[in-house]
């Protein structure tokens, strides 16, 4: 089990590297100047010439490169050149934001669709299947952001119940901090709850199918001693979907913290991109590449705790 | 095999769905009820401006926070809907320049004005605010702040206290634009800035003079500003107890907000959502404002713009009335650079209208017919600041246009790219045989509007003279703006600027912005002004 975890620690060391470097290289490659925003539209190319050389920016790729990971390793991600405030600190900042609207989303995406993944696995090809697998097919197939813009219009603009955008402001309490949260929430959960949906669905159809369920009924097991035979085979190939899921989640939605001007790290990559502020979008992508890693390192680990036969592999 | 669902989850499920509701529900009607005399205004911008001072977001920013919280010496009148905004007495109550050495200014102040920390301001205050962004050897020097502001004083080399109220700004040249540059620096407090010992600090404790101060800044979330009621001029005394203004960069993410009552003003509502905005009961308001929508043209040889008949008929061609019914009325039909209720317009010759057959005849003169076509290629954006709607505008020219035989080829660019060749200027290889650009231009002075653009000594990338149009005529008549210190004739030789661009077609002019906002029934007193800057101190909540 050590050398398990880490064989895939170590796997984790150059795909972080490797993320490190795309992400720098894919920054450089937009077109655009980041200092367009420090600057006045009618600055001359002398004026950005010179703030080019002030932000080290005149510099070869290579060497920018080579410094930005070496204060990254140190824990810095740079100065945002559109604010001037520290890169960790605001990605921190939204990262909290993000991180307890995905928590809601991830909530509502797995209790619903393992839920009702389970109840159309379970009756499979019956009314309730049909019923679960349309929902579930909705959830994957429309636009989260455009469900976003529907649930707006219905709840805020329409009903008045719900905020239509941002997070609550000053030192909300609870009731109202999750009143922001819900339709945000709600479109963010769609898509993975359709596909957490379908992929329980499956496994729990096909595990179904298998001899040894048939064994179990056949000693005369109960339902519920079924179930959790089932539950265990399902689980492994379920949380991996769920990690990946969570992990979409966990990395903020740009399209959807736009239309709800939810100040998480989503709506902070649209305004990074927008800017051309190289620190803030490299230290975004970053550190969302590595919830990423982090994420798939940690169902690595926990798959095995079902299915042991994954660390022995 | 076949598998009931078990019982137990098809109960609980009952039970969930309920629940969920029941707290939707209680949440919903939960609804904070809004102090009142507070304006929430949702922004364009994706960030709260900084409350430093010389703020960033662009125009946006200097007018909700720039010019709200602090001010400068010389401020926009901006009283009136009716007519073009001149400049007035801010924190300076006069300025003259010497007579003998036109290099030097003297602004007088306003005696009795104190900062929101109660500190006094005084030309100690204004020296200390120049050297914010001209000298980078000072403690307070701020590279953002000089970003923004040292680029509007490009002449300005000296300031010193004469007296606690006089100072005294030298120019490197006699420059009679000075006091439209000096309008741009606005005034941070030299005490806030002491006790916060940063500039990173002082976010947390803004201080200017202004009609409103700084509650609270929210970096990207929101900055809440209240009444200054030891604001200096009580014929500007805020009607309102506090104004929110939060960043919405989605256009219709900010409509939404309107429409749920969570925002009493939404800058920017899109076109498409104007009809139901105001069938909802809300309030467009619009004004020209001093910006235009061109084409510059590239003026190098072998540019068939270089034919002054070109650039006529391309003027004649455009259906400025069908592309503002397009644009469901939000625009003004462009007669030339500035629009033409604007003081500086003078009295060309050339009337720039929509006479398609005028157009095709000076087109046979020059050589060319619909069955013989000029092919030009034009250099356009697909969004960006202050461009409106680029893409179904560039489609309308290109119509119009192809009637009188100017085939256009669009080059379609990212808006950052295209202001990067536009610094570059069309002699530069990224220009890639193009023939004009479109970039939209905002025109607050003279400089930005009329003079940067065609002075021979400022051809990009030396100054932003894209197009390298060169006229020892406009130079003579740059020279007499900038040395004349008596105002009407300075307005005098302005015009005849105008009248140059105009009389000579130097651009295809097509459509000034009109700045569209929604507000909601509850919004009394806005006056809309012919400007970027608005006055938020009129405007009370019912």
């Amino acid at each position: 089990m050590i050398a398990y975890l880490l064989k895939r620690l170590a796997a984790a060391v150059p795909v972080a590297l490797a993320v490190s470097l795309i992400c720098f290289l894919l920054v450089q490659l937009a077109p655009g100047d980041p200092l367009s925003v420090v600057l006045p539209s009618d600055a001359t190319q002398e004026q950005i010439d010179a703030t080019k050389a002030r932000y080290g920016l005149d510099r070869p790729l290579v060497v920018q490169y080579a410094l930005w990971l070496g204060n990254v390793l140190q824990g810095d991600l740079g100065t945002s050149i559109a604010t001037g405030r520290p890169v960790g600190a605001e990605i921190a900042n939204a990262l909290g934001y993000s991180l307890s609207l995905a928590a809601l989303a991830a909530g509502m995406a797995v209790v619903l669709g393992v839920g009702l993944g389970m109840v159309a696995g379970y009756s499979a090809g019956g009314w309730l299947d049909k019923l679960a697998s349309a929902i579930a097919i909705s959830g994957v197939s429309v636009p989260h952001y455009w469900l976003g813009i529907v649930l707006v219009v219905v709840f805020s603009a329409e009903l008045n119940w719900l905020p239509a955008m941002g997070a609550a402001n000053g030192d909300p309490g609870l009731t109202d901090r999750l009143r922001h949260m819900i339709l945000p929430a709600i479109a963010l959960a769609a898509m993975p709850m359709g596909i957490i949906t379908r992929s329980v669905r499956a496994l729990v159809a096909e595990t179904l199918g298998r001899e040894f369920v048939s064994a179990l009924v056949a000693r005369g097991l109960g339902q519920g001693a079924v179930f959790v035979h089932v539950a265990k085979n399902v689980a492994p190939t379920a949380l991996a979907v769920l990690g990946v899921q969570i992990g979409y989640l966990m990395a903020g939605s740009i399209l959807v913290e736009t239309v709800f001007a939810w100040p998480g790290t989503g709506s902070l990559l649209n305004q990074a991109i927008l800017q051309r502020d190289l620190p803030l979008l490299q230290g975004t992508i970053l550190v969302l590449a590595m919830i990423f890693v982090g994420l798939n390192l940690i169902v690595d680990i926990v798959q095995p705790l079902f299915d042991p036969r994954i660390s022995r592999t | 095999m076949k598998h009931s669902t078990p019982t137990a989850l098809r109960r609980y499920s009952g039970a969930v769905s309920a629940s969920l509701c029941a707290a939707v529900l209680a949440l919903g009607l939960g609804g904070a009820a809004q102090a009142q005399g507070t304006l929430r205004i949702a922004m364009t911008a994706g960030d709260v401006p900084l409350p430093n001072g010389q703020t960033d977001q662009g125009a946006e920013g200097m007018r909700f926070m720039g010019y709200q919280v602090f001010e400068a010496l010389i401020a926009y009148d901006l009283s009136s809907p009716d007519k073009p905004v001149t400049l007035i007495p801010g924190l300076a109550t006069e300025w003259t320049v010497n007579p003998d050495d036109p290099t030097k200014w003297t602004f007088k102040l306003r005696e009795g004005v104190k900062f929101h920390d109660g500190s006094d301001f005084d030309a100690e205050a204004v020296v200390w605010n120049f050297a914010k962004i001209l000298r980078p050897e000072a403690a307070q020097f701020d590279e953002k702040q000089a970003a923004q502001g040292k680029g509007r004083v490009p002449t300005v080399v000296d300031f010193r206290a004469v007296d606690p109220l006089t100072v005294e700004i030298t120019t490197s040249m006699p420059d009679a634009l000075l006091p439209f540059n000096v309008a741009w620096i606005v005034m941070s407090s030299p005490a806030a800035f002491a006790t916060a010992g940063s500039w990173d600090a002082f976010l947390a404790a803004p201080s200017g003079t202004g009609p409103f101060k700084v509650q609270s800044y929210t970096p990207r979330e929101r900055a809440i500003l209240v009444r200054n009621d030891a604001y200096w001029n009580p014929a500007r005394m805020p009607k309102l107890d506090a104004v929110e203004l939060i960043p919405v960069p989605d256009a219709s993410a900010r409509v939404a907000a309107l429409r749920a009552g969570q925002v009493d003003w939404a800058e920017a509502p899109p076109p498409d959502a104007m009809d139901s905005l105001t069938g909802a009961g809300f309030e467009i308001v619009s004004n020209v404002y001093p910006h235009v929508w061109p084409w510059h043209f590239s003026m190098l040889e072998g540019s068939p713009w270089a034919d002054i008949r070109v650039r006529k008929a391309a003027n004649l061609a455009i259906d400025r009335a069908g592309m503002k019914q397009l644009l469901g009325g939000m625009m003004v039909e462009a007669e030339g650079m500035v629009p033409p209720t604007s003081d500086w317009f003078g009295t060309p010759e050339f009337k720039v209208t929509y006479d398609p057959a005028a157009a095709a005849a000076l087109m046979a003169e020059a050589g060319y017919s619909k069955e013989n076509p000029v092919t030009v290629k034009a250099i356009i954006s697909t969004s960006g600041s202050g461009q409106m709607q680029p893409l179904l505008m560039n489609e309308l020219i290109q119509q119009n246009l192809a009637e009188i035989g100017i085939k256009v080829e669009f080059d379609v660019r990212d808006w950052n790219a295209l202001l990067a060749n536009w610094r570059a200027g069309a002699a530069d290889p990224t220009t890639d045989g193009a023939t004009s650009t479109n970039s939209s231009y905002f025109s607050q002075d003279p400089f930005t509007a009329l003079i940067r653009h065609v002075d021979s000594r400022l051809i990009a990338p030396k100054g932003t003279n894209w197009g390298q149009y060169m006229s020892p005529e406009v130079d003579a008549i740059i020279d007499r703006i900038r040395s004349s210190f008596d105002p009407a004739a300075q307005l005098t030789a302005i015009q005849e600027l105008h009248e140059h661009y105009v009389d000579n077609a130097l651009f295809l002019f097509v459509a000034h912005d009109v700045a569209p906002r929604a507000l909601a029934p509850s919004v009394k007193g806005f006056v809309p002004p012919q400007n970027w800057f608005i006055d938020l101190t009129t405007v009370s909540i019912e």
